[in-house]
């Protein structure tokens, strides 16, 4: 994220067409040669058992994958998002990349490949630097696996675990076996089940009772390999009273293949518990013409389990080809409280067909969200949300916000708002806006002496501001920075 | 030094603007007046460089420089300030924030130093006190949920702060109360000075009551038919601005 500072060397260039925003360059569009350990594309059970057995995995865990897989075969692709691709060939695909390790793999940032630290330089997250300066935990996933996880001494001391979830599934199997698919089963849906057949690593975070985490943790995305999905999977549990603030950063290099991208998210609040969950997505768009480009099709879910659990869902989606995505609560505690802020941005041929579900099952419990939408180009962005009260849910009340900004005429906007209500003691509010960025208020700025450029971006920065107050402070920056590199050139 | 030759202007291909000429002096204060459709909103647009008015023929220069050619921006930077007769709402944009963009860009352009937040914020403080401008309104959104009257007093605490030195105040009298109206006025009269030259474009003799101008233009049918001094405006205040045309139509035949 911070190597997108390198390009504001265009910000004041005066001569950027809009027809050029579409060309806007993917400046983390590298590739890192590494020897891979890869599995040839192609899917079925011996893939699955191959993959099980590469991470060591315990007997269970390869059943589970195996009754994730075969219940997958049963299912059939989702249409009903707004968006158009290509039918995906899942035995395309190869399913496992792994960056060749001498032993185990590394104990320590000094044992990580050289290459790969460089990787995450170019990202603009220097591992080392993190450690010291910014006093974040990173978990970096690079290609599926783990390669470096920091701070852990400092995490331990306060009885946090924050591992990749391969090592959790060794060192904590009953909390990993009591918790992961309690919240999106395997056979949630047809990429959640995919994902649980194969998925290859991710993140495993564990807060103990009453613990508050004594720094925000983070994990960096990054798909390297040619035809690799990445398959991760992150699980987050926040044991009663306690606290986290968790942000995963995601880019993938520049290719013309388009590649699949299908990861499972779960967290589980306890009483009393609160999680924040902040997203920086930033994985290669495609070109111009709709080339390549991430499909992220991905499933989040959080259990507010406990009473007056909290869970607060931010992201800020810029990347991609194709977003299909709802970070959803289920407030199954009585007073719990689910939170969902988006910015989701589209230019070029991006598709965004991005929510939330609210699930409101206990007594007084809340909900709140704001959706902002930014289409540019020939960008398609959709908002789909489901706020459902049941039955039980006595005085549940619900705050939807969903506004949309076009830039240029040849994108659109949809919003698809869906609300299902069986207890009458509800109270739902709901606003939406769909507005263009004004010749007008372009002049305005411009006629005070603010360049056409920095005038784009203090009106869209302006409309996403309800959503950056949400990220933890050093990220809000990052954010306004890359809005502002993905809106370079965006009115001409 | 503003000078006008010969402007003509369209405005989705209907000529609008027929041929202005207009010179305008340092420390000079113009009013423009004329019926509605004459094209006074159009000038003062075209002048601060407002997209969609097609300058046909003519030209507007600036201390020697060639106005038309510039940015909107870059005229703001030469100095040039347009009150908007209807100020824009931008949502989520603290309206002291732009305004440093404003003001340090033109700094920025003119290689003076740029302003901290702590130099800033004491300038603007001053010059919100010139117009009775609340300090609330400083760190709301660019004009959001302004009143009419608060929204016209912004935008002369704008031209208090970015300190032009060609004012263009479009219809900056309409739709304020008498109170209103006499802040507003007493903000401009402030500003006045040697160097400073502003141009007020108004339908009403009202204003120039509070704001005394040097000169006075009846601006009809996109030209300049008559020019004169602060009782002009007086005498079309009386007589309405047919007399003008006929007279003007007199002396053409």
């Amino acid at each position: 994220m911070n190597n997108l500072k390198q390009t504001s060397r265009q910000a004041n260039n005066p001569d950027i067409k809009p027809e050029e925003f579409a060309n806007q360059e993917y400046e983390t569009g590298f590739v890192t040669d590494i020897e891979a350990d890869t599995l040839p594309p192609g899917l079925n059970e011996d893939v699955i058992r191959h993959i099980s057995a590469k991470k060591n995995e315990p007997e269970w865990l390869l059943n589970w994958r195996l009754e994730a897989f075969r219940h997958w075969l049963t299912m059939t692709e989702p249409h009903w998002a707004h968006v158009n691709y290509q039918p995906i060939d899942f035995q395309a695909i190869s399913y496992f990349s792994a960056p060749k390790s001498k032993d185990d793999g590394p104990k320590s940032l000094d044992e990580v490949d050289p290459k790969l630290v460089e990787t995450y330089e170019k990202l603009g997250i220097p591992l080392r630097e993190q450690e010291m300066l910014a006093g974040v935990a990173v978990d970096a996933v690079f290609d599926s696996v783990s390669v470096a996880t920091t701070f852990k001494g400092k995490l331990k001391e306060a009885g946090v675990i924050f591992c990749p979830i391969s090592e959790a599934v060794r060192e904590y199997p009953e909390l990993v076996q009591q918790y992961m698919g309690s919240v999106v089963p395997t056979s949630d849906n047809f990429y959640a089940a995919l994902n649980s057949a194969v998925f290859t690593d991710g993140s495993f975070v564990y807060i103990p009772r009453g613990v508050r985490c004594p720094m925000e943790l983070s994990t960096y995305f990054r798909i390297n390999a040619m035809n690799t999905g990445q398959f991760e999977r992150t699980l987050i549990i926040a044991d009663e009273g306690a606290y986290v603030s968790y942000l995963e950063g995601c880019t993938a290099p520049q290719r013309d293949e388009n590649q699949l991208h299908a990861a499972v998210v779960e967290l589980v609040a306890l009483d009393d518990a609160q999680i924040k969950y902040s997203t920086v997505q930033n994985w290669y768009p495609g070109d111009e013409n709709g080339v390549g480009g991430i499909y992220n099709f991905v499933t989040k879910r959080a259990d507010c389990r406990g009473d007056r659990a909290k869970v607060s869902w931010t992201q800020v989606e810029t990347g991609s080809a194709i977003t299909w995505k709802y970070p959803s609560c289920i407030l199954r505690g009585d007073d719990s409280v689910g939170e969902f802020y988006s910015v989701a941005l589209t230019k070029m041929r991006q598709e965004a067909d991005t929510g939330t579900k609210m699930i409101h099952l206990g007594k007084r419990t809340k909900s709140t969200i704001v959706s902002k939408g930014i289409a540019a180009g020939h960008g398609q962005q959709a908002y789909r949300g489901l706020v459902k009260i049941g039955k039980g849910a006595e005085d549940a009340r619900n705050y939807t916000q969903c506004d949309s900004l076009l830039i240029g005429d040849t994108c659109g906007a949809h919003t698809f708002p869906y609300v299902e209500v069986k207890n009458p003691s509800a109270t739902m509010e709901h606003e939406a806006t769909t507005s263009k960025i004004g010749e007008d208020q372009l002049f305005y700025c411009q006629s005070r002496g603010i360049s056409e450029e920095d005038a784009v971006n203090m009106i869209v920065n302006g409309f996403c501001k309800d959503v950056f107050n949400e990220l933890p402070m050093e990220f809000a920056v990052e954010a306004n920075r890359l809005m502002e590199v993905s809106l370079e050139g965006a009115v001409g | 030094m503003l000078r006008i030759e010969q402007l003509h202007a369209s405005v989705a291909g209907k000529e609008i603007l027929k041929g202005i000429n207009l010179t305008i002096g340092a420390g000079e204060v113009h009013a423009i007046m004329g019926p509605n459709g004459s094209g006074k909103s159009t000038l003062s647009n075209v002048i601060a460089g407002r997209d969609g008015y097609e300058v046909t023929a003519g030209s507007v220069t600036y201390h020697g420089k060639d106005l038309l050619a510039m940015k909107p921006e870059e005229r703001a930077w030469e100095g040039v300030f347009l009150a908007f007769q209807y100020p824009v709402e931008i949502p989520g944009v603290n309206n002291t924030y732009m305004l440093k963009a404003g003001v340090n860009a033109k700094r920025k352009h003119q290689g003076e130093q740029e302003l901290d937040a702590m130099d800033f914020m004491q300038l603007v403080k001053a010059k919100a006190k010139l117009v009775e401008l609340d300090q609330s309104f400083l760190s709301r959104g660019v004009n959001e949920g302004f009143s009419g009257g608060e929204k016209k007093r912004n935008e002369i605490f704008q031209m208090a702060v970015l300190e032009p030195s060609l004012a263009l105040l479009d219809e900056t009298d309409s739709g304020l109360d008498i109170d209103a109206l006499r802040i507003v006025a007493q903000g401009v009269n402030a500003l006045r000075n040697a160097e400073r030259s502003i141009v007020m474009v108004t339908h009403y003799q009202r204003l120039l009551d509070y704001i005394e101008p040097d000169f006075v233009h009846v601006l009809a049918d996109g030209q300049i038919l008559k020019s004169g001094d602060k009782h002009l405006a007086l005498e079309l205040e009386e007589r309405g601005y047919d007399w003008v045309k006929v007279e003007a139509e007199q002396a053409a035949a």
